[in-house]
């Protein structure tokens, strides 16, 4: 468990981390989210002990990262910023730490075999890809077999098959009951990985809550749906009251692992109408749909719960935000958007 | 590439609840950095190379112009302190290696960032400092008194005609092994600076400054307090110890007293870096 309490950290007159508080617990995936700047990156070094605090604590198990007898036992961390010497080999990088923590040398070829790093163990980690490099940082962070994980960014530039990959391992770790603090501004890694969200911005605790909770929370829902008959369906919805836009509005809305949207003629992206109600508009009219597909994503979630708290006044259109149940369950006269129309 | 299926991490013994960080282990640790990068190879290769060939082209040189025009001061210098002509031949440039080598082996941990990898492997940092010093300490003073004596037998060979001089003769045994501890002990002096200045370029140059500008600019300083002072700089006061016999006139600190300054010099150094290293962020 990590126990965030108070914690602050100026550099100069900057406050990167401001009066932060948060928990996290074991058994599931925390992601930690926030945009640019947010202070993820000197949260996640405050804790570790490398960067020291104004005021407040950061705490692992009850205790400082320092006092741990042999913290990479108790604690793997992969940080955002590179760690590893270019011209040294991935077996010695891990060779050194492991020897730190009196563990034996073979428990380097199992964490090397592990991420998959075995044949390429002997040469200088200089020479790695952005992907080997992310899994030798991994490799040092499972190293001591710690109860709990800290990733800066880990899923940043790998391919598809690192990212799941690394989605996998982040949740079987969690599911063994270890306590995994993940940090990303990308929402919908999030959405899909993490169980559990503390979002900051500023530096300051935005929301602490269930990914579900902070998904409900999202206002300005749209809906992607396909229709040979756009121009018909168009009609037909903004009579019912919602706005129909060709394309795909407001990008990376869509969900990870969802089919390429495309920019066809047959895509429309619908607003102030839930996915139910555009369906039976649809059906009632004998209007054939090829997708028709909620796009209430953490994204959108993120971006108002930080554009609100972060910046004041920058919110674009105000009056589309409105009170939010469930998603897909809202009432359509409430969900009515004041701007679009 | 294949992606490794993710299973669980083996298991690892689990640690004794009263388990902390053994010297052993962090200077095992420190071990495997130091031998692990190419500069280290590499910066003690060319301390070998420059100082013994140096060692034996200078004392070629001197040799070979014996008895020549405008020679006979430099000859009676050597004949009074042949130990100290011939590792000042060689090693007076060669030991730039080592100040170079201390620097890197702390500065580098910053420019490549695995200064976080080993803080959060060790986070009780003077631990890690003193181990790294200790290991790079015995490292170099096996390395420095190979090429002490060494450039020794070399030079001594090349200016046997002239001043035959012995390992058994008086003083001798003393200035070679002295020599060594002089270099190892420079060799902390420069890691200290790294560790202070933590910038390669900044810490390399600073160290040089004090082994080879300093003395120049204080030689400058007129009368006995200059001298003083230029006697209590740390190098001036720290080769004292690789001289046979004092020059004329006599120093300002005996050899082993000069070795004194210059190891404390070296441990307040030592203890600013440490002190800044507990106290900054990494």
């Amino acid at each position: 468990m990590i126990e965030v309490r108070d914690l602050t950290k100026r550099y100069g007159d900057k406050v990167a981390v401001d009066h932060l508080s948060f928990t996290v617990e074991p058994g599931r995936v925390t992601g930690f989210l926030g945009p640019n700047g947010a202070g993820k990156s000197t949260t996640m070094r405050l804790i570790l002990g490398l960067d020291y605090p104004n005021t407040g604590t950061a705490t692992i198990d009850g205790k400082l990262y320092r006092d741990l007898p042999s913290p990479l036992r108790t604690v793997g961390a992969l940080l955002e910023a590179k760690s590893v010497h270019g011209g040294r080999t991935a077996r010695n990088h891990l060779l050194f730490l492991a020897q730190t923590q009196g563990l034996p040398p073979s428990r380097v070829d199992e964490v090397l075999g592990l991420v998959g790093l075995q044949e390429v163990a002997d040469k200088r980690a200089g020479s790695f890809s952005l992907g080997m490099s992310q899994r030798l940082g991994i490799a040092a962070a499972l190293l001591g077999n710690p109860q709990v994980l800290l990733l800066d960014e880990p899923v940043n530039g790998l391919d598809p098959e690192g990212v799941l990959w690394i989605r996998n391992l982040m949740k079987q770790l969690a599911a063994e009951g270890r306590t995994i603090l993940v940090s990303s501004h990308l929402m919908n890694e999030m959405a899909v990985t993490a169980d559990h969200l503390i979002v900051i911005g500023r530096g300051k605790l935005i929301v602490e809550s269930s990914t579900e909770d902070v998904i409900a929370r999202s206002t300005d829902k749209s809906v992607r749906v396909r229709t040979p008959d756009a121009a018909r369906l168009t009609e037909l919805i903004t009579a019912a009251g919602g706005a129909a836009t060709p394309g795909e509005n407001g990008g990376g809305a869509a969900p990870l692992g969802a089919p390429a949207p495309g920019n066809g003629a047959d895509l429309l992206t619908v607003t102030g109408l839930p996915a139910a109600r555009i369906g039976e508009i649809a059906a009632s009219a004998s209007v054939v749909l090829h997708e028709l597909t909620p796009l209430a994503s953490l994204e959108e979630a993120f971006m108002e719960l930080t554009s609100g708290s972060v910046e004041f006044g920058r919110r674009e259109q105000p009056g589309q935000v409105v009170q939010a149940g469930q998603p897909g369950q809202q009432d359509p006269v409430n969900a009515t958007q004041g701007g679009a129309q | 590439m294949t992606a490794a299926t993710p299973t669980a991490p083996a298991q690892v013994p689990a640690p004794a609840a009263e388990y902390h960080q053994r010297w052993g282990g962090l200077l095992a640790s420190e071990w495997t950095k130091i031998r692990s990068v190419r500069s280290t190879v590499w910066t003690l290769l060319l301390f070998v190379v420059i100082s013994v060939g140096l060692t034996a082209l200078f004392t070629w040189l001197t040799v070979a112009n014996w008895n020549g025009p405008q020679a006979a001061p430099r000859d009676a210098r050597v004949a009074i302190d042949p130990v100290g002509f011939i590792l000042g031949s060689g090693l007076g440039l060669g030991q730039l290696t080592l100040c170079v080598l201390g620097v890197l082996v702390i500065s580098t941990e910053y420019s490549t960032g695995v200064i976080r990898a080993s803080l959060l492997a060790v986070p009780r940092r003077l631990k890690m400092l003193a181990a790294k010093s200790a290991v790079f300490a015995a490292l170099l003073i096996v390395v420095a008194e190979i090429v002490v004596f060494g450039s020794f037998f070399v030079g001594s060979a090349i200016l046997h005609s002239h001043v035959p001089v012995a390992v058994s003769d008086h003083n001798v045994t003393r200035a070679l092994v002295g020599s060594g501890l002089y270099l190892t002990v420079l060799g902390l002096f420069s890691l200290a600076i790294g560790a202070i200045i933590r910038h390669t370029a900044g810490a390399i140059t600073t160290a040089i400054g004090v082994v080879f500008v300093l003395p120049i600019l204080s030689g400058l300083l007129p009368g006995s307090w200059g001298a003083h002072i230029n006697g209590y700089l740390p190098v001036q006061a720290g080769e004292l110890i690789g001289q046979q016999h004092p020059p004329a006139g006599g120093d300002v600190l005996s050899a082993w007293q000069g070795f004194g300054v210059f190891c404390l010099w070296t441990a307040v150094l030592l203890a600013i870096a440490g002190y800044l290293l507990r106290r900054r962020d990494a």
